[in-house]
């Protein structure tokens, strides 16, 4: 017994040491990420007045806003996301329920996760070699394309995962009714599996809102306003990429409201993903 | 019985096995159904999984308006037997049926076959609930719409006459608006006995529906494949001996790929043919 009391006694100690370790290391994570956001709140509330969302981006030393930047990512992010969702579910679809376990599907399947994991910067380049040298012009459509191959991997990748998660059983019972495949897909298959292609859709969308490099030799930025995606664009991750390293105090107040109107963008985002994927869940 | 228990000690091929089961006037237990009769006849059935080999020479018929029963230890291949009768095996490559299998004299295994239009007709219920994400109602007229074009209120009442047929009407009418899937296993179950029947096919295949459903959900789903057997024919994969007995009018028993034995139930229960499914029965093996 006096063994067993040692080897427990060693075993709690373990146990202690390894539950330290973790919590010691989510704190540090934890701290890290609390020190951003502390920081990002408080040097980008102060900038946050209504000049923000009714002004555009001003020369140094007037006043301005963000107005053409806020409706230029939210055009670019639209239509990319549009974009993305379109290939992005059609491909995972095709993966999941067509390809099964061909050379053909697995080659589509690594490509896709290279993709996914491909430097944004190059997506850019490649964006502007084939859509901005060409016309001899940078486009908000060339930035909304940039961005949606950048959506697209994760889109293809989670809806294909979510619709391997569906049981056979469920395939087979629409099949079983006469239903021809592609209409067992649409109509159930897609619906069984929405909320994971919902949650896909929207961590692709937190991905590519922050997104600066691709836009750099895309969008290229507008200092005026402008709804013209054949033209260049403004959009807010340039813009606090340029205010940020000016030399203008105001400028640095806008850079710093604009982060924090991204991120808040993407937290709320998030949580209305999480929100989705808990509250479509079968009850 | 000497002979005959010895022959199944050495079985025939599976041939001579399925064409012994359904000839007219052999054996006592064994019983022929008349031509007239017949809604399915399966025609020295071979199945292979790539090339494995799970069905050899089956020959069995299957009586209109009646039901089928189809017993035997796991991996004999009944439910194989059953998918092959509306070619849901055609879902995946590398599966492949060969023989005759004639649905009121088609040959379904044949490659013109619609095979949208042939599992209209031949309906099947799977062994665990399968209700699609949407509400009950949806789920019932599911099948329905792909095949006909109903007013709302000619809709409402096929899934009205479906559920009532399924047994599921009264626990039901009041939240046909909300999802399937919250629902009981039983009740789920019933669902897809209603789905299935909305589309009024005339078969309908049974993998062993209520393994996955407690004893008051199983009586409950018998009863209603009992009252359902006027108007279809059912073809039934079950492992309970007792509910085989219950529901159906014929039963097969298959083994190792072969349907062994064929015939009345009553007969069958009560005097088997072969050792195989004398054991079988008196609980010797399974």
């Amino acid at each position: 017994m006096a063994l067993s009391a040692a080897r427990i006694g060693r075993r709690r100690a373990q146990n202690a040491l390894f539950v330290g370790f973790c919590i010691l290391v989510t704190t540090l994570a934890l701290t890290a990420l609390a020190l951003i956001l502390y920081s990002l709140v408080t040097q980008g509330i102060g900038g946050i007045n209504l000049r923000v969302f009714t002004m555009s981006t001003p020369a140094a030393g007037s006043p301005g806003g963000l107005l053409n930047a806020i409706v230029g990512s939210i055009m670019i992010c639209a239509l990319a996301m549009v974009i993305a969702l379109v290939i992005g579910i059609l491909a995972g679809t095709w993966l999941a329920e067509y390809a099964g376990d061909g050379r053909y599907g697995s080659l589509i399947r690594f490509l896709n996760d290279v993709l996914l994991s491909a430097p944004s910067i190059l997506i850019g380049l490649f964006v502007w070699q084939i859509l901005v040298f060409p016309f001899h012009g940078y486009s908000g459509l060339a930035g909304a394309v940039a961005l949606a191959i950048l959506a697209v991997p994760v889109i293809t990748r989670t809806t294909e995962d979510v619709l391997k998660l569906q049981p056979t059983s469920l395939r087979e019972s629409a099949v079983a009714l006469g239903t021809p495949f592609w209409r067992v897909v649409r109509s159930v298959l897609w619906r069984a599996a929405s909320s994971g292609i919902i949650t896909g859709a929207l961590l692709a969308f937190a991905r590519i809102s922050g997104e600066t490099a691709p836009l750099l030799f895309t969008a290229f930025g507008n200092q005026f306003f402008s709804w013209n995606m054949a033209g260049s664009m403004a959009n807010l991750p340039l813009v606090i990429f340029n205010f940020a390293n000016s030399a203008y105090p105001d400028l640095n107040k806008l850079a710093w409201a604009g982060a924090l109107i991204v991120a808040a963008s993407v937290l709320g985002v998030t949580i209305v993903a999480r929100f989705i994927s808990k509250d479509a869940k079968p009850s | 019985m000497t002979d005959l228990s010895s022959e199944s000690l050495t079985p025939g091929t599976a041939e001579e096995v399925g064409a012994r089961a359904i000839a007219p006037g052999t054996d006592n237990s064994i019983t022929s159904i008349a031509p007239d009769s017949i809604k399915i006849d399966i025609q020295n059935l071979d199945f292979f999984y790539g090339k494995s080999q799970a069905l050899k020479g089956v020959s069995m018929s299957v009586a209109r308006n009646a039901v089928t029963a189809m017993i035997g230890p796991s991996g004999c291949g009944k439910s194989t037997l059953l998918r092959t009768l509306n070619r849901m095996y055609g879902l995946y490559p590398g599966q492949r049926a060969t023989g005759k299998i004639l649905f009121d004299g088609e040959d379904i295994l044949a490659a013109r076959t619609d095979l949208s239009l042939l599992r209209a007709r031949i309906g099947m219920v799977f062994q665990k609930p399968t209700p699609f994400p949407m509400s009950i109602h949806d789920n019932v007229a599911f099948g329905v719409r792909l095949y006909e074009n109903l007013s709302r209120s000619e809709m409402n009442d096929r899934v009205e006459e479906s559920l009532r047929r399924a047994a599921l009407w009264d626990e039901v009418k009041d939240k046909l608006s909300t999802s399937g899937l919250g629902l009981s296993g039983g009740q789920q179950q019933r669902l897809c006995v209603a789905r299935c029947i909305a589309v009024r096919p005339e078969v309908l295949l049974l993998d062993e529906p209520t393994s996955a459903l407690d004893p008051i959900s199983s009586a409950r789903l018998e009863e209603t494949i009992t009252r359902l057997k006027s108007d279809y024919t059912i073809v039934i994969v079950t492992h309970n001996l007792g509910q085989a007995a219950r529901l159906s009018d014929h039963t097969a028993f298959m083994y190792l790929g072969e349907l062994v034995e064929f015939g009345e139930t009553a007969g069958m229960f009560t005097s088997p043919v072969t050792k195989r499914a004398s054991d079988y029965i008196t609980g010797r093996f399974g």
